[in-house]
């Protein structure tokens, strides 16, 4: 059975060019970058290269960019190295939306001796900038605060918040894993002092991200230990993924203008048509300010598991802010921080697009989906109550 | 990805028996579109009190849809003595089991069994026996009881799991614990303050205990407490936000706190919302 895949917030398909580029350093190149001779310092040239590119995507300095592991480990880098720095500072604001990456640090941190923040949206996912700003204080440590939403795809006032934050003097870092590669992001412009990022959202290899952290921010590595990453990270590079997630880091770059145009027509034409075949069906976020990619579409008085496992019968792969499918029994922290209606919560999908896709896909779902929550609601007991 | 069986997966893909039956003997409700999944059963029985039909309808996910079409397979022929004897468990064994974060699923099945007998004996539904535990899902301390001494539960998460009390908010945890270790024979930890309080020590306890205990949990969930005043025994609060899927919120806050205030200051505290 063809595989639709339109879970790319979730995870996305390596590019065939990445593993290419990738392949010779997991077989013949197998040299430690650290060492004198040429067989493994030709290994760290290639990552240095590589360090170039994924500074050039989020226009950056290649000496302002830390590897690492995963985006959860330059989240929880970053956080730490702006505690760390500032010991007297006890305050930390977050949003109420974060990835658990961020979230659940701070919940860890609130009861270990910090007070955290966490700043409301409203019911299109938008951040209450006024509860942000109202509540910085002098003891304020770091405010972190995602790009783009992974559920809802909502883009955050990233550049209003760090004019403020930096008049300020308050470290401001951004889980930017769903945003780059997905929007332009240039950090020259733009005066955030930290910046997470991730291989696998942008068809680089899983266990491979990346920290941005602008020159002259104080900071203080997480993992402790070798000289690697100018003494900020320490470990041996994983140099083949690092590579990886240089080539990635240009194709990204290549191929951002097609996220505003092509995916982005074939992401409204996906929401619209569903919108129009499927009565009791909204969006959830706010429609001009998303990423071009995400839908968080909700059909009422359907849950979302039921959803994804008949759709995943046909070979399309989405995911759910639905209890069911995390094991959990409420609906996301996102969308119940928006305030969705819970007849909509637990029926929400979403779909995240990537280059790869096709219309020939969208068509296909647009024809199927109709069936299925058609189908769902004719079992359920509240379809007919709710007419 | 849940681990599914193939019974399951088939149950769920070529449901049996969905649908109403008009002039059902019993129907039984159970669950809520604000729980994330609901079931009613219909049966209609023959003149020997047998069932001969069992139909449903569902709001849930796969395993919901599943326990309860393999639920009105199994009904079909038993008399009402015999479907009365039907367990959670049998559902799932029906279904080659179920993922342990789902024997909820067969729980609503076997509740909305037994609301549908109680509804054809002219039973109103089935009581909801004790004091409610868990506000989120409003479950009782009768029905944790009971999942834990019919399917030996020994951890809060196997309540979770079974009757979804403390699935939400997580404020009803300390309550669980005691039910389960009282059904497991075990010694309830006590914590008591004999000593009579002077009142600014019992100022001093509650605002405390409202710092440590109290704020920490409600500000997980976007809410807070504002300590208003104390007057005697009575405890003025203002309360904030609320976790946005709890059902009874308001009443969940002030039982929580006072539960807590009780627990950490004097047992004769009234919390009291301004």
């Amino acid at each position: 059975m063809k595989v639709i895949y339109v879970d790319n917030n979730a995870t996305t398909k390596i590019a065939p060019e990445v593993l290419e580029e990738m392949l010779p350093y997991l077989r013949e190149f197998y040299g430690n970058p650290s060492s004198m001779h040429t067989f493994g310092g030709q290994v760290g040239s290639k990552i240095n290269q590589a360090r170039e590119n994924i500074a050039e995507l989020i226009g950056a300095n290649h000496e302002e960019i830390i590897i690492t592991s995963c985006g959860t480990e330059s989240d929880s880098t970053a956080i730490w190295a702006a505690i760390l720095s500032n010991p007297g500072k006890k305050h930390l604001i977050t949003s109420k939306v974060e990835h658990p990456a961020v979230k659940n640090l701070f919940e860890y941190l609130s009861k270990n001796g910090y007070r955290a923040t966490f700043v409301p949206v409203d019911s299109k996912g938008r951040l209450d900038l006024d509860f942000l700003y109202s509540h910085l204080a002098d003891d304020t440590a770091i405010v972190s605060i995602m790009w783009a939403n992974n559920e809802s795809g909502v883009i955050f006032p990233v550049e209003e918040i760090s004019g403020v934050l930096k008049e300020r003097g308050i470290v401001f870092h951004t889980d930017a894993v769903q945003a780059v590669g997905k929007i332009p992001i240039d950090l020259k412009r733009v005066h955030v002092d930290m910046l997470s990022l991730s291989g696998h959202k942008v068809h680089g290899p899983k266990g491979v991200g990346a920290l941005y952290v602008r020159k002259g921010t104080k900071f203080s590595p997480f993992l402790i230990g070798g000289h690697q990453e100018a003494g900020r990270r320490g470990g041996t590079e994983n140099a083949a993924s690092i590579i990886g997630l240089g080539k990635a880091s240009q194709l990204a770059a290549d191929h951002l203008p097609e996220k505003n145009t092509r995916i982005r027509r074939l992401r409204d034409k996906l929401e619209d048509e569903l919108l129009k075949r499927v009565p009791n069906t909204m969006v959830n976020g706010d429609k001009e300010n998303r990423l071009p990619n995400t839908t968080s579409v909700a059909f009422e008085y359907v849950e979302g598991e039921s959803i994804l496992l008949l759709m995943n019968e046909l070979g399309i792969c989405a995911s759910s802010g639905s209890a069911c499918t995390s094991g959990s029994l409420e609906p996301s922290h996102v969308l119940r921080a928006m305030g969705v209606p819970f007849t909509a919560a637990h029926g929400s999908i979403r779909f995240s697009l990537s280059k790869y896709n096709t219309e020939e896909e969208v068509d296909f779902i647009i024809e199927q989906l109709p069936p299925i929550i058609e189908r769902l609601r004719n079992m359920s007991p509240f379809w007919k109550k709710s007419r | 990805m849940w681990e599914y069986t193939d019974k399951v997966k088939d149950h769920f893909l070529n449901p049996r028996n969905v649908g109403v039956i008009e002039n059902a003997d019993g129907v039984g409700e159970v669950g809520s579109l604000a729980c994330g999944d609901a079931l009613t059963l219909y049966i209609k029985l023959d003149d020997k009190e047998r069932i001969n039909e069992a139909k449903f309808q569902t709001f849930g996910c796969a395993s919901a849809i599943a326990s309860s079409s393999a639920l009105t397979e199994m009904l079909k022929g038993l008399n009402l003595e015999e479907a009365g004897k039907i367990t959670n468990e049998d559902i799932a064994d029906y279904l080659g089991g179920l993922p342990k974060e789902k024997m909820h699923c067969s729980v609503m099945g076997r509740d909305a069994l037994e609301n549908a007998i109680a509804n054809y004996r002219g039973e109103k539904k089935k009581k909801i026996e004790g004091e409610v535990v868990c506000e989120c899902f409003g479950v009782t301390d009768q029905e944790i009881f009971r999942a834990v001494r019919e399917n030996n539960l020994t951890t809060i998460e196997d309540v979770t799991n079974y009757v979804k009390a403390g699935g939400g908010c997580g404020n009803c945890h300390d309550q669980i614990q005691e039910i389960i270790n009282s059904t497991l024979g075990m010694e309830q930890p006590v914590i008591k303050h004999e000593k009579r309080l002077t009142n600014i020590q019992k100022i001093k306890l509650v605002e405390e205990t409202l710092e440590r205990e109290i704020k920490p949990a409600l500000q997980k969930d976007g809410g807070n407490i504002e300590l208003v005043d104390v007057d005697g025994n009575t405890i003025l609060v203002k309360l904030h936000g609320t976790c946005a899927t709890c059902i009874k919120s308001e009443i969940t806050l002030t039982h929580y706190v006072e539960t807590k205030l009780r627990e950490f200051v004097t047992p004769e505290l009234v919390v009291e919302e301004v």
